[in-house]
């Protein structure tokens, strides 16, 4: 079923003008617009019911403990945990990977041990492996894309070694937008008797994911990116690996008793949740799910998946321009590019005035870039409230923009 | 004059598709290499000093047109400058595109001015500014070599 241009509505940002103009704002991979369905329940959570969660002896505490707990069964829900007891909250993706390189990182990686990246990843999925790597003595190890712009499974599997812990890739890349193959990429690791961690920081707001059927050991995404206010996110992890990490921060909350110079921990997910937490956010994160279910998660990603076949369409008929990412059905509503002789920063902003918001720059995957054979790219991403005609808008103005800047760069 | 014209004035233009002063120089007094974090845009700028005075300064890189532009005409502007005068004159332009007037020794730099209407390329006018002003601080320690420097790191705007 399609996605009705009536949810347009469901986002009161669309309403505003930039430059004089309607906003098209076609940067949803940066992060998410809001329902107005989550501005009401963060607002409401505010006015009627906040107090910290977990510690309070009256009612308000009560509510709002529910409230944040409800948000964690959301979450392991939407994802389908087997348990929410798996499901940390974290401020975003990158809190979620660091965490997994800290407490479980620290001690299961030794000198030599091998961790597997893609040279797609975004640089939250590298600069945490970095740090350990150079605080443990331990080695990474890049899988190159392939001649169709995909990761080389086969690369992948040269890579594995006895000594490979870990194998860590993205579900949807922020710069191509394909979908990784997963379920397979976890056959590979687990053969090898790697885990494997996946940043699904581009996946979760686009597509049903099931963590189980994935065969993931650890799942991190943003809040943000799904509709939720920014500082949440979720980082699952099978459970009875979480239950042997020790804790990743120190403080309230997630301790059991302390004395003056020792302590003992919570059990999880509390263990790793150390300070009054994001509430209000939480509870914005549970609404913004509940809003994906209602539009319906593979609706979603038809139309995301339409709209990049329709924008390759009309870029492709648009003098200069160079698309990135490979062909297929596998593609989200991500579409990067570059306008021959026109510095993709340039283009960005002869399209703010417009209106038309678009990211440009290296999208914080420079390896990528590099891989790519260029220094940055122009990035369009799409969502529920992208209509044709706001692509129609952004390629019409493209060949403007060419003309404006003839001969720069 | 629709906004994009304003920002992107025809000198500014016509800089980006021909800089001035482009490539390396040798020798040189200091050879200071900037970023933008934000996009990785990297410039070089070579500096030669003599008596207190910019003889000669050139730049490569890689950049936008604001960027190269803004590097472009600096090159220009400060040579024959003493080294006084070009650190005021970096005072000004940064205080042009934050948007706090308009000092007249900025002279033909001023067709940059609508870049301080464009909050998010701020820094890709400042870059070669921010790089001049390190490069200056390295002649005067001596260094002829001196560290990369971010233009994210020294080029918050100040507040007010």
């Amino acid at each position: 079923m399609a996605i009705s241009a009536e949810r347009r509505d469901d986002f009161p940002i669309l309403r505003r003008r930039v430059h004089g103009a309607p906003l098209v704002y076609l940067d949803s991979a940066a992060s998410a617009q809001k329902p107005e369905r989550v501005l009401d329940a963060v607002d409401g959570f505010y006015r009627q019911h906040y107090a910290n969660v977990h510690r309070g002896a009256h009612t308000l505490s009560a509510e709002a403990t529910d409230a944040y707990e409800a948000a964690r069964t959301r979450v392991a829900r939407f994802i389908n945990a087997p348990d929410e007891r798996s499901v940390v909250f974290v401020r975003n993706a990158t809190e979620g990977i660091n965490l997994v390189a800290h407490a479980w990182g620290r001690r299961a990686i030794g000198p030599g041990d091998e961790i597997v990246v893609t040279v797609a990843e975004h640089h939250a999925n590298l600069v945490p492996w970095h740090l350990l790597a150079a605080e443990r003595g331990a080695v990474i190890r890049g899988v190159p894309l392939g001649g169709d712009q995909r990761v080389d499974l086969d690369a992948l599997k040269g890579a594995m070694s006895p000594r490979t812990k870990l194998v860590t890739t993205f579900h949807v890349s922020n710069v191509l937008g394909v979908l990784n193959p997963i379920a397979e990429i976890a056959r590979i690791a687990h053969e090898a008797g790697a885990l494997l961690l996946v940043d699904g920081a581009q996946a979760v707001p686009h597509l049903p994911v099931d963590v189980q059927a994935l065969g993931a050991d650890m799942y991190a995404f943003s809040g943000h990116k799904v509709g939720a206010p920014s500082g949440i996110g979720a980082l699952w992890v099978r459970e009875e690996l979480l239950a042997t990490w020790p804790p990743f921060m120190g403080g309230g909350e997630m301790i059991r008793t302390v004395a003056l110079d020792r302590s003992t921990y919570a059990d999880i997910p509390m263990r790793f949740e150390a300070g009054t937490p994001a509430i209000a956010e939480a509870v914005g994160l549970h609404a913004a799910l509940d809003y994906l279910d209602e539009v319906g998660l593979q609706d979603i990603w038809d139309h995301d998946r339409a709209l990049a076949r329709y924008a390759i369409e009309r870029l492709r008929g648009v003098d200069g321009v160079t698309l990135y990412g490979p062909e297929g059905d596998d593609r989200g509503g991500i579409v990067t590019f570059n306008l021959d002789g026109v510095h993709p920063h340039d283009v960005a902003s002869a399209l703010d005035v417009r209106g038309v918001a678009i990211r440009a720059g290296h999208h914080c995957a420079q390896p990528l870039m590099g891989a790519l054979g260029v220094r940055s790219t122009a990035r369009a991403s799409f969502w529920i409230h992208t209509t044709t005609d706001e692509i129609d808008l952004l390629a019409d103005a493209l060949g403007e923009v060419r003309t404006f800047f003839a001969g720069v760069a | 004059m629709g906004f994009l014209e304003q920002v992107y004035r025809d000198a500014v233009l016509e800089h980006a598709r021909s800089p001035r002063n482009r490539g390396a120089l040798d020798p040189y007094t200091v050879r200071q290499e900037g970023i933008n974090p934000s996009c990785g845009d990297e410039l070089v700028l070579y500096v030669r000093l003599d008596d207190g005075l910019v003889a000669d300064a050139r730049f490569d890189g890689h950049g936008c047109a604001i960027s190269q532009a803004s590097a472009s005409m600096m090159t220009q502007a400060i040579k024959g400058l003493s080294v006084d005068e070009a650190e005021a004159l970096i005072v000004h332009f940064k205080a042009m595109i934050h948007g706090k007037g308009v000092d007249p020794s900025l002279g033909d730099l001023q067709v940059l001015e609508g870049i301080s209407k464009l909050h998010a390329r701020v820094k890709c006018a400042t870059l070669a500014w921010v790089a001049l002003d390190a490069a200056l601080d390295a002649a005067a320690a001596g260094t002829a070599e001196a560290p990369q420097v971010d233009v994210d790191a020294v080029d918050a705007p100040t507040p007010g």
